[in-house]
Formats: C-alpha cells, structure tokens, sequence
C-alpha cells in the first residue's frame, strides 16, 4: 500500500496554487524521500513552477526539461529527489487523464487538485503501474505531526 | 565508444538500482538502443509502442539537448555523459486543438493574419462550445457574430416563432421567417452563413429542471434573455457549474454589458440581489424598444465571448458598462463581488437552482380572469351594434392608442387605473382592453376588487378585434 506523507501546509499551499491558477492549470514538484520498503513517499518540500505551455493552459500543463534539471539540482543540494509533481484539473475530476498516463513514470506520486469553479473540490494522489495500464491511487496522509513528518523523511 | 547514461532515480528500478549505466554506441540512438537491450524493463517507458522515443523523454549528451544538435543521430564520443530528463507534461484535456482546412483558413484569413488572434487563437474558437440562450433581439447579433467568427460549436436556445414586430430588430430573420420556430429559421440561416462550424439547435423553454444539464456541455454562455426569471436562472446554473455567463440586457434606448463569473468576479446576483417588483420594468413587448440597441449590445457582447475565448485584452469581469442611445454615452462602473451573496461567496446559502417565478414574485396566474369575466371580439361587436350602454375602457399607453383604437372606447393607461376610477361610472357594464388582453385582465382583476363587479375583459385584445371584427384596425 503506497503512502504519500506531506504537511497540512505543503498540502495546502499545493491547493492555494491550483486555486489561485483557475481556470488555468498549475504545476509543480514535490521533493522529498521514497522509502520503497515502506512504500512511502515523504514530501518535505513542494517547489511551484510555472506553467510553460503556451496555449491551452486550461487544460494542459508543460515543465520544460531545463526547469526539471534545476528542480533537481535544487533537490540534490537538501539530500532530496524529486519524488512527483502536482499539477491541478481546473473543471475536472482529480483523476489522471488518458493524456496524463503518457506522460508519466511509474515510481512517482503525481498528486491532482480537482479545482471546480475556482474552489478545491478534490485531492488526490496516483502511481503509474509498471506496465503503464493504469493508474493506481495511494493515500494521502496529512497532518501528523511535525516530528513524525521529519522521522519518515529521515 | 563508451558512454555513460544517467538514469532518473523513477527509473533505477528497471536498471538494476544503478544511477549510472555504461552502453555502446556511435550515436545517441545506438546508446539507448544498447541500454535497452541490456535493461529491456526500460524500454516502455521512454519509447512508444511504435518505437519512438516518448515525446515528454528529453535526452542531454553532456548537458546539451540533443534535440537541438542531430537528435538521436548525434554522434557520441567515449566518455560522454548521456542524461535522461523528464519534461513533465500532462492535463485534464484529452484532445489537442483542431487544425484549420483550406477552407477554414480562407474564411477566416483576417482573423488569422493578426497576431492577437492567429492561427492560434483561431483554433481555440474552433475548439469553443459556446450556448446562447435566446434568439432574438440580442441573440441575432450573437449568432450572426460568433457564427462568423468561427466558434466552433454554437448551440442557441429559444422556444418562440417569429413575429412581424421581431423584424425591426432580430436581423437573424427575414419576411420569409414569419411563423417559423426561431430556433430553425436560425440554424438555417446560420449554416448558410458558415458551414464549418456545429450549430446546435435546442427548441425548448429554458427552466430550472433543464439549465444544468444544457449548460454542462458548453464552455461560455451568453444571456439573451428578456426576463428576469431567466435571468436569474442563467446567472446561477452558471455559478454553480463555473462558467462564465456574457450579460447583455437592452431597455428601450438603453444597454448594459457585463461578464458575471462567480469564479472569478462578481455574478448577476452581487449587483441585483433582489428582482423589481413585477410589472416595474417592462419588457420588450411592453415597453418597446429601438431596433439597432440590440445591435450594438448584442455585438459588444460577442466581442467578449471571442476575447474570452481568444485570451486577448481585458474582460468586462467586475466591470459593467452602460450604453445610452440617446445621450450616445457609454459610462463604466465597477462591480465588486458581495462577500455574502447567497450563491458565489464562499459560503453559499443557495447551492442548487430554485423557483425563478416565485423568487421574482411573478405569479403564474395574475393574467389570468375568469372565463365568465371574458367576451370575445365579435361578441363586443354584436353588444354595440344591439346599443347595449357599456364603457369599453382601453388601458394601453397612449403611444398605443394613437396607432390605433376601437371607435367610442376611453382610454385610461393601466398605471393611472387606480387614481382616475373616479372617471368610470360602478353601475355600467366595463369593457376593459389593451394589446393582447393580458393588462386588461389585470386591469379587470382589479376593478373587480374594487367593486366594480360588471368589469369584463375582452380576450385577445385589440389585436383579435382588428383580426376578427375590423381589419381597418391596424395590428402592431
């Protein structure tokens, strides 16, 4: 059973950025640490970024390779990886599109904010299968305490 | 030559948990092609099924994109570094937008060739679903405009037939429209006009039972409508499913424009919580109208729907513009959302669609008399020509009654009603008549209230007379 640890402020920032972008899509990274032992994935930090597509931003979110390299310096500097990305479904379900499976890894968290009307209605979080088929949801655990939150990370 | 391949820590799974993997090659494409050979786990995951390289996959030889050097037949030297970067791409859309055809791009060739609009901007109204709810005097301006302009699916809701008196403003109709549904005289003339787009058709009366359903597939909707009822229905099925909702309403010699969108500014019901009282404000067919107004707001309307659609320029949202004819003054004022308006604040009191004649205080049957209460035309002409004593009391306005009346009848308009019954005597027989018979039927219920109990309305009004009894009458 996968797990993905992240604080209720980390949590909330993610949503606030999905918000604040409606009707448009936002994105970002998580950085943090895969236990895959455990199967958890503790975020310590969530990095915004822009959204550098162009047009149908409403839709569609793009991280160009360059900020993913810088992303990932950044996260090599803390003793991190980037361990997924949230990005946000303005109007949509917070489940992963047919266009989100293509573009995805297995071994990462892609968390989706379902943003209905400018207002958070849903998060959720998803790990591609190894054979790519499909999607399958892990839970999201927010708002145990800092201590935990810094021991999982360890 | 050697060379030496980072692999993304998602990845190191299928490599044997190695960050960095050694394969042969002379170029990028050998490289990769001998790392999936040695790790063939990996090869779904940066290649498609048809063997190219996944279009979010970027590789990096020494930290440059070998995209921009000769992609995968750029040659390697012994001891590069090859990287594998992740674009991170993805969305809730499933489709891309929809290319142009020739004919398309000649069509719309003044739209493409400026760079606020483009060809991109032209295939994002291509890949629009915009509903216009109403087919009348603003609806023919929007019709005619966001057809033309290439909005690629274009629905238009109305229930009514067209009329002789539309024609001095609903320009989407012609002579030959008279007695035809709108909704299809409409679509014909709209597919005439550009046959590259989807119009869609919806001959239905537009109600709380049906709004969201019907708004649910279109992306932008435009207010068209003469009521309040509707009004309020449109504004709140558009909170309440986060669309946008392009406001237009026309007054005789006045206009207002505005974009009410919950999400992102105020709605209809931030600036007019309360409807006026019934009967305040007349509408078209009341109060008249000047045939070009529904022209220039209709047109200001389109204007928004494509800058919505396009993403240019600044959008009415939190901005209501007001147009007089007359005084040809536009003035502007600024809307601010109502942090407690019972539908688009954060903490909503309304959350579903409600009953818009209630909440407007219009009450289904206050039209309506008695049929005992009624004569119908010819009857009336029989009661004169027999010389029965009787006051045929007319009450439309007195613009109304210089284009034509019924020979011996008084005219009091219905708003004096109340302070001139001194005028009319208790004791006779009361004929009461306008247009059609709806405000003699107030008129009617009224008198009969105050006594006047031999008060009786004369069904259809004087158009029926003219219809009926004296075609030298003219009808408008």
């Amino acid at each position: 059973m996968f797990t993905l640890e992240i604080t209720p402020g980390d949590l909330q920032a993610a949503q606030e950025h999905a918000a604040a972008s409606y009707p448009e899509e936002c994105c970002g990274f998580l950085i943090g640490r895969f236990n895959a032992a455990t199967e958890l994935t503790a975020v310590v930090r969530i990095l915004p970024v822009s959204n550098e597509r162009q047009e149908s931003r409403h839709n569609r979110y793009l991280i160009s390779p360059e900020t993913v390299l810088a992303a990932n310096k950044e996260a090599r500097a803390l003793g991190l990886d980037i361990v997924g990305y949230y990005h946000s479904h303005p109007d949509h379900p917070a489940r992963p599109s047919e266009f989100d499976r293509d573009h995805a890894w297995p071994g990462l968290s892609y968390v989706i904010v379902s943003v209905e009307g400018g207002r958070v209605a849903d998060t959720r979080s998803w790990r591609l299968s190894d054979d790519r088929e499909r999607f399958e949801e892990e839970e999201i655990v927010s708002g145990a305490p800092a201590g935990f939150q810094k021991e999982a990370a360890r | 030559m050697s060379v030496t391949i980072q692999i993304p820590t998602p990845l190191r799974r299928f490599s044997g948990d190695q960050g960095d993997v050694v394969a042969e090659g002379t170029t990028v494409g050998e490289v990769m092609q001998d790392l999936t050979r040695r790790y063939p786990a990996l090869q779904r995951h940066l290649y498609t099924d048809d063997g190219a390289l996944r279009s979010f996959v970027n590789l990096f030889l020494n930290d440059e994109d070998v995209r921009h050097l000769q992609k995968e037949a750029t040659p390697v030297n012994a001891g590069d570094t090859l990287s594998i970067i992740p674009s991170i791409a993805g969305g809730a859309g499933g489709t891309e937008l929809p290319e142009l055809s020739p004919a398309e791009i000649r069509h719309y060739s003044r739209h493409l060739i400026m760079p606020e609009v483009g060809t991109a901007g032209q295939r994002k109204l291509k890949a629009a679903k915009v509903l216009t709810v109403g087919a009348g005097g603003l609806g023919s301006p929007l019709g005619l405009y966001l057809a033309a302009a290439g909005v690629g699916t274009l629905g238009m809701v109305d229930f009514d037939v067209v009329d002789e008196s539309n024609l001095h403003r609903q320009v989407l109709f012609g002579r030959s429209s008279v007695g035809r549904p709108k909704i299809q005289a409409a679509t014909d003339r709209l597919r005439d006009l550009n046959p590259h787009i989807k119009i869609v058709p919806h001959e239905l009366r537009l109600d709380s039972s049906n709004a969201l359903e019907l708004f649910r597939d279109y992306d932008i909707v435009v207010d068209g409508t003469d009521n309040f009822q509707t009004r309020y229905l449109v504004n709140d099925a558009c909170v309440l499913l986060g669309k946008p909702n392009v406001y237009g309403s026309i007054f005789r010699f006045e206009g207002q424009v505005s974009i009410f969108w919950g999400a992102r500014g105020p709605c209809y019901r931030c600036l007019f919580p309360e409807p006026p009282p019934p009967g305040l404000v007349p509408s078209c067919a009341e109060g008249g109208v000047l045939g070009v107004l529904p022209g220039i707001i209709g047109s200001l309307q389109a204007n928004e729907v494509i800058k919505l659609i396009v993403g240019v320029g600044d959008p009415m949202i939190g901005r209501l513009l007001l147009f007089d004819a007359l005084k040809m003054k536009f003035r502007e004022l600024k809307l601010r959302k109502d942090p407690s308006c019972p539908i688009c604040s954060e903490h909503p009191t309304q959350t579903g669609l409600i009953d818009y004649d209630q909440f407007c205080g219009v009450e289904p049957h206050a039209e309506e008399v008695e049929a005992a209460f009624e004569i119908s035309a010819p009857q009336l002409k029989a009661w004169m020509d027999e010389g029965r004593p009787m006051t045929v009391l007319d009450v439309r306005n007195p613009q109304e009654w210089e284009i034509c009346r019924v020979e011996g009848s008084m005219l009091i308009p219905l708003p004096e009603l109340q302070d001139r019954l001194g005028e009319i005597d208790p004791a006779s027989t009361i004929v009461t008549l306008c247009h059609s018979g709806m405000r003699s039927a107030r008129a009617v219920n009224f008198l009969r209230q105050m006594g006047y109990s031999r008060a009786i309305n004369l069904a259809g009004g004087i158009h029926a007379w003219s219809l009926q009894v004296d075609p030298s009458v003219p009808m408008y």
